[in-house]
């Protein structure tokens, strides 16, 4: 019934789903800044914790763990392995 | 650039933050700095030097010389070699001028830390890599091996563990090896394809159960489980400061002072002669013809006892937890979990490093500023920190002297700084310009601190209070005794008296330890001792002591770190707050 699976972003994304980095949407600067602390397009995360009233998103990448505020976290978009 | 041939050949470590850089420039060099878990402890650069061993084979590009003495660097991490912040231009420059690189890589998470390490190759310098936290691959299920590694790169790769010294020699011995860099690929858009495809071929990983510290890591940055811990941990810190503090006081220090050191002064002072110039400065007043440590205020006295056997054993209980939970890693999921708080503050999650650094002191802690990004937020941190935020010397005073007359004053303190803390923070986040941004920060793993660089840290700390506080209590108490067998203090108590009197309800003698506040905290409220205020005035006067100035090294690290205007600034906010928070409690209490 849905032949492209849905994007969503790292904010919005449920806690303790895994999925694949598909798209930063965001300037170059912070596309950057990103990337090189392994947040990029095709890596495989895991949504470790999301701080509620407005906190911080954990995720897992590989063996690194990144908490990034929730501005970037909305940035970062991600299709969801199948539960 | 060439530089002159007397200078010594400098290798500089290069590393993402947080991978251990600084333990192998301690291993290397024998220099001793302030290691933690957590990225951006090294804020700056070291330098040390390393004397090559005399059975060093040379050779390799760097043609290093048995014997030979080298300069080592130990540059502050970044993730990449593109400049961003200051503390990566730092880094590249120092790079540059590398005769050799060492790029040292956390081994359990090769992919993203070989980003860094493709870069480095690019610059076609010597180069080696130290696999470094090579112990803890098996513990995360992953498995590399080095001389895949080094073919992919073209440089030599040596497994290490910075903590117990294991790999550091062949390390040396690599430096002989080192060829220059070559790149791995020259289209900077491909590097991650090519890391990719050596670390498939060179690492393997394997499924393991979660660790006992990898389910602890997970609870500590979830919504409740994180604030649960969060609260038992800062409960069992604090029980942990006061109990350990208050076991070496009772136990050692005051015995100490009361049966060793007292009758020696007692012959010191029965020599001199009391009512003379150098007894009142050695001795200080006799207490109904007796010396009290806490009162008598002389060198000898109150000048030992107050940094020795009221503030150092604080200062040691302090240092032992703060040092436990930095090598331990706690302090990033503090950040993660106080980070909405924070934002409220103009800062974001990592400011609450400096604060927690500013309890043991304020100048590592304005210095720990430099890990938030802007200049606003270094600006409200650096004015927090050193309005409300008291360092362990205070706090020491603040438990010997207002705790005997009962904790709740003690608490009182604490309530209103912490409240003047958040007020303060919410007023500067609406009116300083300027910018904050986000918290993104790496997590690290949880580890048991391995005992001996824990040990050599904690002592690191406290032979900087012995070093850089106790000649300047010292010193500091002669010349107020000096100041007061002049009369000085009177003339200038006269001008303001009024004034304390009217706003603070305080008598006039307080108004000296108040200006002694700017050259130490912990000698300005050991003065308040003989004054008999009742535990009321005593609660305003230490408050404001604590809010009013900044001592004399913390005002040369914000004038050093902020420039005069934003210190003025800082001031300003301080002598309002002060003002308006002793008046307060003045009417309240």
């Amino acid at each position: 019934m849905n032949p492209a699976p849905p994007l969503v972003s790292l904010l919005d994304m449920k806690t303790g789903r895994a999925g694949r980095i598909v798209e930063v949407r965001s300037g170059r600067g912070l596309a950057r800044r990103l990337e090189t602390m392994g947040l990029r397009t095709g890596s495989r995360c895991v949504k470790i914790s999301g701080m509620p009233l407005g906190g911080p998103v954990v995720v897992q990448l590989g063996g690194t763990r990144i908490a990034l505020g929730r501005g970037m976290a909305r940035k970062v978009m991600v299709e969801e392995a199948k539960a | 650039m060439k530089k002159p041939e007397t200078a010594a050949r400098r290798i500089v470590l290069m590393g993402n933050p947080n991978v251990g850089k600084s333990m192998i420039f301690h291993r290397l060099t024998g220099v001793k700095v302030i290691v933690s878990n957590y990225p951006g402890t090294s804020i700056d650069y070291t330098r040390g030097y390393l004397k090559l061993p005399s059975d060093f084979t040379s050779g390799g590009r760097a043609a290093f010389r048995r014997d030979e003495r080298i300069e080592v660097i130990d540059a502050p991490g970044v993730y990449s070699l593109e400049p961003g912040s200051p503390a990566e231009e730092v880094a590249v420059r120092l790079a540059r001028d590398a005769d050799l690189i060492v790029n040292v890589v956390d081994a359990t998470n090769l992919e993203r830390n070989l980003y860094l390490t493709l870069q480095l190759l690019e610059l076609k310098l010597p180069m080696v890599v130290a696999l470094n936290l090579w112990d803890e691959t098996g513990h995360v299920g992953v498995a590399i091996d080095p001389e895949c590694l080094a073919r992919g790169l073209g440089s030599a790769v040596v497994p290490t563990v910075g903590v117990t010294g294991e790999g550091i020699r062949a390390l040396v011995d690599s430096f002989a090896e080192a060829a220059p860099g070559r790149p791995v690929t020259e289209d900077p858009e491909g590097r991650w394809q090519a890391i990719g495809r050596i670390v498939g071929r060179c690492q393997t990983l394997s499924h393991h159960h979660h660790t006992f510290l990898q389910r602890l890591s997970d609870l500590s940055v979830q919504p409740l489980s994180g604030l649960l811990i969060a609260g038992g941990v800062l409960a069992g810190a604090f029980a942990v400061v006061r109990g350990v503090g208050e076991a070496i006081i009772g136990h050692l220090a005051e015995p100490l002072f009361e049966n060793v050191l007292a009758p020696l002064f007692y012959r010191v002072s029965s020599l001199l002669g009391p009512g003379t110039l150098i007894h009142s400065i050695l001795i200080g007043r006799l207490i109904e013809g007796e010396i009290d440590f806490e009162q008598s205020f002389g060198l000898l006295t109150t000048g030992l006892f107050v940094p020795l056997a009221m503030v150092l054993p604080y200062i040691f209980s302090f240092y032992l937890v703060l040092s436990f939970l930095e090598d331990f890693g706690y302090l990033p999921r503090l950040a993660v979990l106080l980070d909405n708080l924070m934002h409220r503050l103009g800062l974001h999650g990592y400011a609450i490093i400096p604060n927690l650094l500013g309890l043991g002191c304020s100048v590592p802690a304005i210095l720990a500023t430099r890990i938030l990004e802007s200049r606003r937020q270094r600006f409200i941190a650096a004015t927090l920190i050193s309005v409300a935020v008291p360092c362990a010397a205070l706090q020491a005073m603040i438990f010997g002297l207002v705790g005997a007359r009962g904790w709740q004053y003690v608490g009182v303190i604490y309530l209103t700084l912490f409240v003047v803390w958040l007020g303060l923070g919410l007023i500067l986040q609406l009116t300083v310009p300027g910018y904050s941004p986000e918290l993104i920060i790496e997590i690290p793993h949880y580890r048991f601190p391995p005992l001996k660089p824990l040990a050599r840290k904690v002592r690191m700390r406290v032979a900087g209070f012995l070093r850089e506080a106790v000649p300047i209590i010292l010193v500091g108490v002669g010349v107020i005794n000096l100041l007061y067998w002049l009369e000085l203090f009177d003339r200038v108590a006269d001008l303001f008296a009024p004034a304390l009197t009217a706003v603070l309800g305080l008598p006039r003698e307080s108004l000296v330890p108040i200006l002694v506040g700017f050259l130490r905290k912990d000698v300005a409220v050991g003065m308040l001792a003989p004054l008999g205020l009742s535990a009321k005035q005593l609660v305003v006067a230490t408050t404001v002591l604590a809010m009013f100035f900044p001592c004399i090294a913390t005002f040369a690290v914000i004038l050093r770190e902020l420039g005069w205007k934003d210190l003025l600034k800082s001031i300003a906010v301080m002598v309002a707050a002060a003002i308006l928070v002793g008046g307060a409690l003045n009417l309240i209490l």
